[in-house]
């Protein structure tokens, strides 16, 4: 029996695992429609884990190094779809403005400290409106 | 139609990122986050620094003062699509 042979499929698996979490980090985050449903990830994901579970099977001797390599694959799965649901919730919002209320009224600095109101912003001639886009930050 | 995007980033930072994005619209200052209190869209504790930050949210306010569409998310990875956001603009009197 030759115990030299390279297992292929465990580390075809756990390479596809490793692909599945950075390919979506680097790569399909900036579109839509596969950031919002990772699928290629999962499309990934299910092959890596399958041919891991294949590659543990076909371990004779060093069992325990297959294992091991099976499971770092699993948790990259567990981790990547722990992140995309729990890790990337927002708590549910209480009370923003509905639409037909009022925005309430603010001053702030901008980029160049100068400060900016939301009614002189819609007070100026031709202004339709104002769209106002809160993020989180730029990092 | 005016964007004009907040967050709590210094101006410094703000600037940054005008810089590298290449935005020409205003993006305002809030470092207390006061104004992301008032409107309701503050995410406790969610900087990478443990800081309060703002939760991804948009408001399109008529000439009136009056909030005519909004985008409130539950996913931070699912954003605004472009044509929600420009169709409530088209709506606007």
């Amino acid at each position: 029996m030759n115990d030299r042979r390279v297992n292929w499929p465990l580390w075809t698996g756990l390479a596809l695992c490793v692909i599945a979490v950075a390919s979506y980090a680097f790569f399909f985050y900036r579109f839509p429609i596969t950031r919002d449903v990772p699928w290629v990830s999962f499309l990934l994901f299910a092959a890596g884990l399958g041919m891991l579970v294949a590659g543990v099977r076909r371990a004779t001797g060093r069992r325990i190094v297959a294992l091991l390599v099976a499971a770092l694959g699993f948790g990259l799965a567990v981790m990547f779809t722990a992140g995309i649901t729990v890790g990337s919730r927002v708590p549910a919002i209480a009370n923003p403005p509905a639409i037909g209320a009022k925005a309430p009224d603010f001053t702030l600095p901008d980029a160049n400290r100068k400060p900016v109101a939301l009614a002189q912003l819609l007070a100026e001639p031709g202004a339709k409106g104002v769209l106002l886009i809160f993020y989180r930050g730029y990092w | 139609m005016q964007p004009v995007a907040i967050s709590v980033d210094k101006p410094e930072e703000s600037r940054e990122l005008m810089r590298k994005a290449g935005y020409s619209f205003p993006l305002l200052c809030d470092p207390n986050a006061e104004v992301i209190r008032r409107y309701d869209v503050l995410h406790k504790g969610a900087g990478m620094a443990g800081q309060d930050v703002a939760r991804p949210a948009e408001f399109l306010v008529d000439r009136g003062g009056v909030v005519r569409w909004r985008n409130l998310t539950e996913d931070l990875r699912v954003r605004a699509r472009p044509e929600a956001m420009l169709a409530a603009a088209k709506a606007l009197p």
